[in-house]
């Protein structure tokens, strides 16, 4: 297994900076509009993007939330390894509100179409976008693509693509993993 | 720990402790979700679940059947509570219902001790025990458990005491079993009638004093006297019974603190705990109730995920 280095801390800080300046060019102070981070890994960008809104753009009520798609996925009994939930935390009504629905790597797209449907749960949201840090191009199974974006990767067949968090494993980083053959 | 250890849920003796704290940690997911606005997952959608009560229920059958609705899963129902058929004819009937009927897992409420076992030999679907005779009631003990732990935050080391009809109840043994694989102290109170010989064996503490056991433990779980049951007289009147293991908001507050107070339902009011114990803080038997949906949800979720589906 090799891996590549896709982005460095700092271009990731470019990145994010352009992510949340994109977000408040369309969402404006945020008065109506919700980010929900998909579990498990959706949190840390989520996580990253909130804190850079309020702390960096001076955004003051930011509504975020945390959902968790485990029981809405569309390979339960199929696979080998079987569906372990995460906590999903969403203390309001999506009912109305423009939602953002926010995850770290954008691959087959199954994952938000289970989470399109996890969040009717919660009401009829206004509208819904997609933000990704990472798209994997050429992967898609499903019509989903994402309306803010932080890179455009082509990875290809059994490659893997991993984004790294400091307060996760101690870096800031975006590798590419490949096997060797 | 990512799954059970087993494939039917035919009794807590049976789990590990993991498969417990398993149930409880997915149980605390679908908790949230039967408090959503829309309280409903897909996950079961392409499950079928029988329902077959050959006792009479009321809660753990609406419990059982709300569980799977909120899962997506088809239900099915069979009562044949009074049947006056013999045991061995009344299931194998059953079986062949269940094959013909192409089930994924079956709820089974049964007078007969290890009727769940005896099903799950020969019937290729998979078993949830909803009370068998007085052997065990599994997802009871894993409610009570689940509702010990979300009051106390753990059930290590804490103190439980069952109290009333320990010898007709299935709640009772399961919960024995269930507290002590979570690192619960137990014990066990009533009429020297109504406690088991053994009892002992199983490593817990027996009291006929109420107060004591009162004293002694931080939850105690008020066991209803089941006079259907007792095809004796075990006790010499209910006034009696009351006495001396009848909790009351007097012996409560005369307590050196303040114990919870559990029962599996339906309550005997003025029996086993007076109106006002049943309606104060100290109780937590709505509690019960509603955890009991969310706890039936992690068990069906987690029996269905071991069901490969081969499409």
């Amino acid at each position: 297994m090799s891996q590549k280095l896709l982005l460095n801390a700092q271009e990731l800080d470019i990145i994010l900076h352009r992510l949340a300046c994109q977000l408040i060019e369309n969402h404006n102070r945020f008065e109506n509009t919700a980010l929900i981070g998909l579990q498990p890994r959706g949190r840390f960008l989520l996580n990253r993007l909130s804190v850079m809104l309020q702390e960096h753009y001076g955004i003051k009520e930011l509504k975020t939330g945390l959902l968790d798609i485990t029981f809405y996925r569309d390979d339960f009994r199929r696979g080998e390894e079987p569906l372990i939930a995460n906590s999903t935390d969403i203390q309001f009504l999506v009912e109305d509100k423009k939602v953002v629905i926010v995850d770290d790597v954008l691959y087959t797209g199954r994952s938000i179409r289970a989470a399109l449907t996890a969040l009717q749960s919660f009401g009829r949201p206004a509208s819904i976008e997609l933000l990704t840090l990472i798209d994997r191009r050429f992967s898609r199974h499903l019509p989903i693509q994402p309306d803010y974006n932080g890179r455009q990767v082509d990875a290809i067949g059994d490659q893997k693509v991993k984004v790294m968090w400091t307060e996760n494993t101690g870096e800031d980083a975006v590798y590419l993993l490949k096997n060797e053959s | 720990m990512s799954e059970l250890s087993v494939d039917h849920l035919l009794g807590i003796k049976d789990l590990t402790k993991e498969d417990i704290q398993l149930i409880h940690t997915t149980a605390d997911q679908f908790k949230e979700v039967i408090n959503r606005p829309i309280k409903k997952v897909p996950s079961l959608r392409d499950i079928t679940i029988a329902n077959l009560f050959f006792e009479n229920s009321t809660r753990t059958k609406l419990s059982f059947e709300l569980a799977e609705k909120r899962l997506s899963a088809d239900v099915i129902n069979f009562s044949a509570a009074q049947s006056s058929v013999k045991k061995g004819e009344t299931l194998v009937d059953t079986v062949n219902n269940i094959l013909a009927m192409k089930v994924d897992i079956v709820v089974m409420r049964h007078p007969n001790p290890g009727a769940g076992v005896f099903l799950s030999k020969h019937v290729d679907a998979r078993i949830v025990n909803a009370g068998d005779g007085a052997h065990e009631h599994p997802t009871q003990a894993l409610l009570d458990s689940y509702s010990i732990r979300e009051k106390l935050g753990t059930l290590e080391g804490k103190k439980v005491v069952i109290v009333g009809d320990i010898l007709h109840s299935r709640v009772a043994l399961s919960n024995i079993y269930c507290l002590q694989k979570l690192g619960a102290e137990v014990m066990v109170c009533g009429p020297a009638t109504l406690i088991p010989t053994h009892i002992a064996s199983l490593g817990v503490k027996v009291e006929y004093n109420l107060r004591k056991a009162l004293e002694w433990c931080d939850v105690a779980n008020m066991l209803r006297v089941q006079n259907e049951r007792m095809d004796i007289s075990y006790f010499p009147s209910v006034r009696e019974y009351v006495q001396q293991y009848g909790v009351n908001m007097e012996l409560l507050d005369s307590l050196k603190k303040k114990i919870v107070i559990m029962h599996p339902g339906p309550i005997n009011r003025g029996v086993e705990i007076t109106s006002d114990v049943a309606d104060s803080d100290q109780a937590i038997i709505l509690n019960q109730v509603e955890n009991g949906v969310a706890v039936r949800m992690a068990v069906l979720y987690l029996i269905a995920s071991k069901i490969q589906r081969n499409d």
